[in-house]
């Protein structure tokens, strides 16, 4: 019953979110036009991808602490996801810049971050995958993931903002708050980071179901 | 008392296989010397820009090969042996201090070579070496961590880069900053706030290794 609810609510969100976001009045600003409304799609991925990495991390802390195997599904699978939105976000970004920027990609620090994190979320996989033995691999890739946290932190969070940046946010560039005065975009980003980031969970929620009838399926065939 | 002592006794050693089998430093001397070889055959005579980016990236790959040894070495018996006599943290700490030692002697090195072959484009000449070895023994913290988690796995060598390179952008970035700056003749108020984070950064590492290498250390 819980589940449904969530659920239906996550699908009711995003309808609300994609209308509202390709068809609901924005405020009207120069360069960014209608582009604007890809705050409703871009700013949202960053901030699943950001909370499913620290979920991640608070699932390695766990695995950490008992030993449980779950534990380890779960952060692997957390990360995953955190990768899944990364690229989009990415995605997103870049096809905003290629129309407000000029360009797809301008080594701007913000988009050189982005690409390093997923570069060590990567890492973690391929790290995954080079140990066998499934305790040690569990144990070792859940200090990796929280020794790259510590790394992310200021790549994302510290460095950029020190740096020139084309970025709204950045320096003489308004963010999100500078262009929505009238507080119009607020009701539709909010539900927008609500939504995406209950739409994250659940795919990662099937994933380790998944994964867990796999192992199950490959348990018993031994 | 007794983690002061029990390091004291990895990192002396540390140095004493080292003195009888020089296989780490010469490996990195010959390292250096080979590189800027190659680099002054090609380059002759470098731009200042372009030398502040030959120096780091020399200095990255060979502080990735210096670490990489360092758990690699101390594998099956001897780890056992080291598991039951010494904490976790002391053998961490020793090969820390002992990697960032052999990373001080190689900023020098590497320095004196990139001089001598391609030129100093330095003028703050104290700040530069103040930059430069802050950010050796950071590159050595890093990595020493960094082959901890790699010697754990198969293929253990391609781990080292795909692990250790995305996690020591942060550091790179600032040291690339900050080493423009002594380019030019400044004093150390220009450098200080950034400085100061690359500092904080190598805290973190060191308190975050600190923290988690009992995990990899118990089999």
């Amino acid at each position: 019953m819980r589940a449904i609810v969530w659920k239906s609510a996550t699908v009711l969100i995003l309808i609300y979110v994609a209308v509202m976001g390709f068809l609901g009045p924005v405020p009207e600003r120069e360069i960014l036009y209608e582009t604007i409304r890809n705050l409703y799609f871009h700013v949202p991925m960053w901030f699943t991808m950001t909370a499913m990495f620290i979920t991640s991390l608070v699932y390695s802390i766990k695995y950490l602490n008992t030993k449980q195997e779950s534990y380890d599904v779960w952060a692997v699978e957390f990360a995953n996801g955190g990768i899944l939105f990364g690229f989009l976000g990415l995605t997103t970004g870049m096809i905003w810049a290629q129309f407000t920027w000029g360009a797809w990609w301008s080594f701007d620090p913000k988009q050189n971050g982005a690409a390093v994190t997923l570069l060590i979320y990567l890492a973690y996989m391929v790290l995954r995958n080079s140990i066998t033995d499934s305790k040690s691999r569990a144990k070792v890739s859940a200090v990796y993931n929280i020794y790259a946290f510590a790394a992310m932190v200021p790549l994302i969070f510290i460095l950029p903002r020190l740096t020139d940046s084309l970025h709204p946010g950045a320096e003489g560039n308004p963010a999100f708050s500078g262009y929505d005065l009238d507080g119009t975009m607020r009701l539709v980003f909010y539900p927008a980071v609500i939504g995406w980031i209950m739409l994250g969970v659940w795919i990662v929620s099937l994933r380790v179901r998944i994964r867990n009838i796999k192992d199950k399926m490959y348990e018993s065939s031994l | 008392m007794k983690l002061i002592q029990s390091v004291w006794f990895l990192v002396r050693k540390d140095l004493l296989l080292e003195w009888r089998e020089k296989n780490a430093l010469s490996a990195i001397v010959l390292y250096v010397l080979s590189t800027a070889f190659v680099i002054y055959e090609i380059f002759i005579s470098t731009e200042a820009a372009v030398w502040l980016a030959l120096y780091w990236v020399i200095t990255l790959f060979a502080s990735v090969n210096a670490a990489a040894k360092s758990f690699i070495q101390e594998q099956g018996n001897t780890r056992l042996y080291y598991y039951q006599l010494v904490s976790p943290q002391a053998m961490l700490i020793s090969k820390m201090l002992f990697n960032s030692l052999l990373m001080l002697v190689l900023a020098l090195l590497s320095t004196l070579v990139f001089a001598l072959l391609l030129g100093f484009p330095v003028q703050s000449t104290g700040l530069w070496f103040i930059v430069s070895l802050t950010g050796a023994v950071g590159l050595a913290l890093t990595f020493t961590m960094i082959s901890a988690i790699a010697a754990k796995a198969k293929n253990s060598g391609v781990l080292m880069t795909i692990l250790g390179l995305p996690v020591i952008i942060p550091q790179v970035l600032l040291l690339v900053k900050l080493s423009k700056v002594v380019l030019l003749n400044v004093s150390f108020i220009f450098i200080r706030s950034d400085f100061i984070g690359l500092v904080a950064i190598d805290v973190v590492v060191v308190a975050v290794s600190l923290v988690f290498f009992p995990f990899l250390w118990k089999d």
